[in-house]
């Protein structure tokens, strides 16, 4: 039982959880917590991808069957080639590999700028962009769409251009903020070591500030594709042209189809796939990009 | 959810190194250099600061502007209304409805999404084994495209014995349920807040480990020894030792779930009388072409949401200087 003996303690003390009867109740209690999970969290996925092998008949039997007694796999081709899911999905993809490009870019640029290089009213225009952060973009749809449809003084319009999700991703004072205190605790020392040796700001930031900024970079990076995937009321209002939406306004689209019951499940189970994969290969940089920094000090 | 997490950063940043006074070699660098350091560092900034103007400053402006005008369908400004968008929009009885659903909401996710999170991470803690497969299971709605999981639950739901929840009803010969179409709109909101906690729990779940985690060990010892039972402990060690994550959770939910819009998009359709909000926003901007109405809606929300925010940056700074 090391386990028990290397976690600090919590609530319960190691002392009474090696009682014989308590380690009993440990054991039954973890079990039925990992059957209760189970069910919760795996049971409806496991739904959506069981439902979308049946047939059209078997999904809407009652009572439902809970192993397909058909597998129709050619469902999820259905459901890929008819509904151009394969399609939503790179459309959504490009949109977030933009948006982590434009954000690494330009908001690492601007934090490097305001945590370096210290412009006249740099405090002042790093204030404005934490201002944003009270405001969700939420609320801003409005002036943000009429924006998008006609640009102040450039009179573009950037409805079903990807430049309408790019470019308002920039403007994002959280991973300004983030970049920004990463950058902080870079020492003054290696700049200074650097312009001695004749490096302009441009090859102090590539050969000293980027190197040393990997993590805060996977994290901004994640944050910024996780985004876009979740997005949908932006790319609701600015992306109607059915080959250029993302895959979740293309669900929403696929509702009026009087698409079957069996094919509908296939189909968000497609659309779910990317996201589970990513999520599984990169769950240690997304779980600790978001606990680090609310851990204390 | 994310965006406005600011402790984040200032939990992450170690303290400032001093460097050898730099204003001090700033003030005898020449005129011409200065400016062409500055000018440099705009250079680097240019691209943010525009895409802020266009995209974050000048709409927050802008979107007080609008709901003062009277625009047509296509967005274009057709003259001023002064406060005729707000009169309309407070005389408008669905302007009501969608604030009565997103306060019920907020109500009851403030009820199931913060508090069932955090006594399951309390409980979570407990465990010695299979922490990674539980942070692992509750995470995994959370990357889900909202849509498909929200279609996925409108099944889980539907109102006839193809639902998985009647299906399991009926199966246990109890009665079943309209869920969704149910006549009482709060039952529906509370459907539409059981699916949104569902998908959501998941950061909420690992944030409240993670402080679990900080909690010292004696602190239970000593509790312990005054002979304070389980529910004492929580109450007296485990509550106040992670207080202050708390507010900030609370500040977050409210600010995030007064946002609510694709459970009344991909559940209800905002039917009947379960549009929230921004639902509403979207509506009669979209259908209606009422951008001048839109934007009232908005900038009440606007306001209300600012001042959530600033509290929370507010904690959060306490957080952090913790």
């Amino acid at each position: 039982m090391t386990a028990f003996d290397t976690h600090t303690r919590t609530l319960i003390s190691r002392t009474q959880l090696n009682r014989p009867l308590a380690r009993r109740l440990y054991w039954t209690a973890l079990v039925v917590s990992i059957v209760v999970f189970a069910f919760l969290f795996l049971f409806p996925l496991y739904w959506l991808f069981s439902s979308g092998l049946k047939s059209a008949s078997e999904v809407e039997q009652i009572p439902q069957t809970l192993i397909p007694h058909s597998w129709q796999w050619s469902n999820f081709s259905t459901a890929w080639s008819s509904y151009d899911l394969g399609r939503f999905i790179f459309n959504t993809a490009y949109y977030a590999f933009g948006a982590v490009v434009l954000q690494l870019v330009f908001d690492v640029a601007a934090a490097y700028a305001l945590s370096k290089l210290r412009p006249v009213l740099g405090n002042v225009v790093l204030g404005l962009m934490l201002a944003t952060l009270m405001i969700p973009a939420t609320v801003l749809v409005i002036p943000n769409y009429l924006t998008a449809v006609n640009v102040p003084v450039l009179h573009w319009n950037l409805i079903n251009n990807p430049m309408a999700i790019w470019l308002p991703s920039v403007a994002n004072g959280f991973n300004i903020f983030l970049l920004k205190r990463f950058f902080d605790s870079i020492p003054e020392e290696l700049m200074a070591a650097a312009a001695i040796d004749g490096a302009g700001p441009l090859r102090a930031l590539r050969s000293i500030v980027l190197p040393m900024s990997r993590p805060i970079l996977a994290v901004v990076s994640i944050f910024a594709m996780v985004a876009v995937w979740k997005d949908v009321l932006w790319p609701l209002l600015v992306i109607n042209d059915t080959s250029k939406m993302t895959i979740n306004v293309g669900l929403l689209n696929l509702t009026g189809d009087g698409i079957p019951l069996n094919i509908e499940m296939a189909s968000l189970a497609v659309a779910a796939v990317p996201t589970i994969v990513f999520f599984l290969i990169f769950q240690r940089n997304i779980m600790a990009g978001l606990t680090a920094g609310s851990l204390k000090g | 959810m994310a965006t406005i997490n600011v402790s984040h950063a200032r939990a992450r940043g170690l303290p400032r190194e001093g460097g050898p006074a730099p204003s001090a070699r700033r003030r005898k660098a020449p005129l011409g250099r200065r400016v062409r350091r500055n000018l440099v560092s705009y250079a680097f900034l240019i691209g943010a600061i525009l895409c802020f103007l266009v995209f974050s400053w000048y709409p927050i402006v802008h979107e007080f502007v609008l709901s003062f005008q009277h625009l047509n369908k296509f967005g274009q400004t057709e003259g001023w209304r002064g406060w005729r968008n707000y009169q309309n929009m407070i005389h408008d009885p669905s302007f009501w409805t969608s604030v009565r659903v997103t306060l019920v909401f907020t109500g009851l996710a403030l009820i199931f999404g913060y508090a069932v999170p955090f006594l399951l991470a309390v409980g979570l803690n407990e465990f010695r084994h299979a922490q990674g497969f539980f942070r692992l299971l509750v995470y995994l709605p959370v990357m889900l495209p909202p849509v498909a999981a929200a279609f996925l639950w409108r099944w889980f739901y539907a109102p006839d014995g193809s639902g998985f929840f009647n299906t399991v009803l009926h199966f246990l010969h109890l009665p079943t349920s309209q869920w969704l179409q149910s006549p009482n709109n709060t039952f529906v909101v509370l459907c539409m807040v059981i699916f949104s906690t569902w998908s959501n729990m998941g950061s909420g779940v690992l944030i409240y480990l993670a402080s679990l985690q900080g909690i010292p060990g004696e602190l239970y010892e000593a509790a312990e020894l005054d002979g304070a039972g389980i529910f004492k402990r929580i109450w007296h060690v485990t509550v106040p030792q992670t207080r202050l994550i708390l507010s900030l959770m609370l500040l977050t939910q409210i600010v995030a779930t007064m946002q609510t819009f694709t459970e009344s998009l991909a559940l209800t359709r905002g039917e009947p009388g379960t549009a929230t909000l921004v639902y509403q926003v979207y509506q009669d901007a979209t259908n209606f072409g009422n951008f001048g109405g839109s934007a009232a809606i908005s900038s009440v929300l606007l306001i209300v949401l600012a001042i959530f925010s600033g509290a929370y940056l507010y904690v959060s700074r306490r957080v952090a200087e913790e």
